[in-house]
């Protein structure tokens, strides 16, 4: 970043990387709190209604006094619980989701890590969450909140199979695991690999929106069946970092499918007089508006539709991406 | 350029502590300040839609979910064999094509056969 992650390791370094990554988190948060009444707004313009509005103009800061309301409300551990499972779950759950934001290259300048094995490390640390949701929903000691985990994990490895074969086409294409080589592989050769790895790049939109525990896949937590799923027992802050969890991945995914598959931060067209960081930003919101419309469209599928969808559709179609673009490849057209 | 690889490993450990710290800081620090603390036994039960909870849910569960849990792991190992194999593929070339085509072939047999012993039906 800025030519820092290049020079020795010093501590005056390590501060301005520190000071770095928590600039990022706070941006992270402002994020989170704004996508929450963002896809509440979207979603009650969809149903012809106003969506929030009262607290402050437009309703801006709804999030912010939801943010407030769950800082001061009690904290109640029930007596039947796993103690200390209980409370270690939504760490497990919250930690991974902020690590894999540092594979993320921004723009060209800005990026927090440059490892050779970037897409992998997303791959490896987002699952690392599935097990935070497992206990959180077995140390509860409660009928739902055991069904919603159990659901969850099924749901999360089900449609990883197919997420993580989905970039598969795009390693062949580039020869490397580097996320900021693959988004230079795009501006090199002047084609988003949306247009090459079309087959790839739906798989992941329908994989990524079902890891992310979204409507229309949001099983783990139907609330007319589960209540609230692996979460019920939960209150107060902790509550919210399991919603945090959720909503930090969607600024991962999405950052990670414009990565991948809408060139990063490379200018469509030639329109280099506005700057990458804010192409950058657009088709993200872009990627974030479309995971809101689809909660606003699609209703809810059943559990058998879901897992049969994972196993008998998806995984044979990413399957079916990799060979034919190592045949292509071969075959010298890619 | 050698030292880009140890410094991104820094930063992950940052990355890593920060998502500890936020956490510890929000529930165990300023929450602790000024969050109520009114503790009663009727709020310490659990949740079971207004009844009296029955039994305990720590029970042994559906197997379904394990056998899915055992495909998952096959087909993660594949998926694992394939990353390498991506990365390389340039300098590999037409034989590692022909491998790969056996291997996922072999794969996809056993799909096939968990689908017709209608393993992947969810009743």
């Amino acid at each position: 970043m800025f030519g820092i992650l290049d020079q020795q390791f010093s501590w005056l370094n390590f501060t301005i990387l520190a000071l770095a990554a928590v600039a990022l988190l706070l941006v992270v948060l402002l994020f989170v709190m704004y996508a929450i009444y963002f896809e509440r707004k979207v979603i009650g313009w969809m149903q012809l209604r106003k969506g929030p509005n009262r607290t402050g103009p437009w309703g801006l800061f709804q999030t912010v006094a939801d943010v407030l309301k769950l800082l001061i409300k009690e904290d109640v551990v029930p007596k039947k619980v796993d103690r200390f499972l209980f409370l270690i779950a939504p760490i497990i759950s919250f930690t991974p989701s902020f690590m894999v934001i540092a594979a993320i290259p921004f723009t060209e300048n800005l990026y927090f890590t440059d490892i050779n094995v970037g897409l992998l490390y997303y791959g490896a640390i987002s699952s690392l969450s599935i097990t935070g949701i497992l206990l959180g929903g077995w140390a509860s000691n409660n009928k739902y909140s055991i069904m919603g985990g159990m659901r969850s994990v099924a749901q999360m490895i089900s449609y990883e199979v197919p997420l993580i074969m989905s970039f598969l086409g795009i390693v062949l294409m580039t020869g490397s695991l580097n996320l900021r080589d693959i988004v230079h592989a795009q501006i090199d050769s002047g084609i988003w690999f949306i247009f090459p790895q079309f087959i790839g790049f739906v798989v992941f939109l329908i994989a990524g929106n079902a890891e992310l525990n979204r409507t229309p896949f949001d099983l783990p937590e139907a609330e007319n069946e589960l209540v609230a799923g692996y979460f019920v027992e939960y209150s107060g802050f902790r509550f919210a970092f399991f919603m945090l969890t959720e909503y930090v991945y969607t600024f991962a995914l999405s950052s990670l499918m414009v990565t991948l598959f809408l060139g990063g931060w490379d200018a469509p067209f030639g329109l280099t007089f506005i700057p990458p960081i804010v192409w950058f930003a657009l088709k993200f919101l872009l990627l974030v508006f479309y995971l809101f419309w689809a909660r606003a469209t699609f209703p809810r599928v059943k559990i058998q539709q879901l897992m049969e969808f994972a196993w008998k559709g998806l995984i044979p179609v990413a399957l079916f991406n990799v060979m034919l673009t190592a045949v292509l490849k071969t075959l010298g057209i890619f | 350029m050698d030292y880009i690889y140890s410094n991104s490993y820094t930063v992950i450990t940052i990355f890593l502590l920060l998502g500890i710290i936020l956490p510890l800081a929000t529930v165990w620090g300023v929450g602790l300040i000024l969050r109520p603390k009114n503790p009663a036994p009727e709020k310490l039960t659990t949740y079971e839609s207004g009844l009296e909870p029955t039994g305990d849910a720590m029970v042994q569960f559906n197997v379904r979910y394990y056998i899915f849990a055992l495909l998952f792991v096959v087909f993660d190992v594949e998926t694992v064999f394939l990353y390498p194999w991506a990365v390389a593929f340039d300098e590999l070339g037409l034989f590692s094509l022909i491998e790969m085509s056996i291997f996922i072939f072999m794969l996809v047999v056993g799909l096939v056969y968990a689908w017709k012993k209608k393993v992947l039906r969810w009743e």
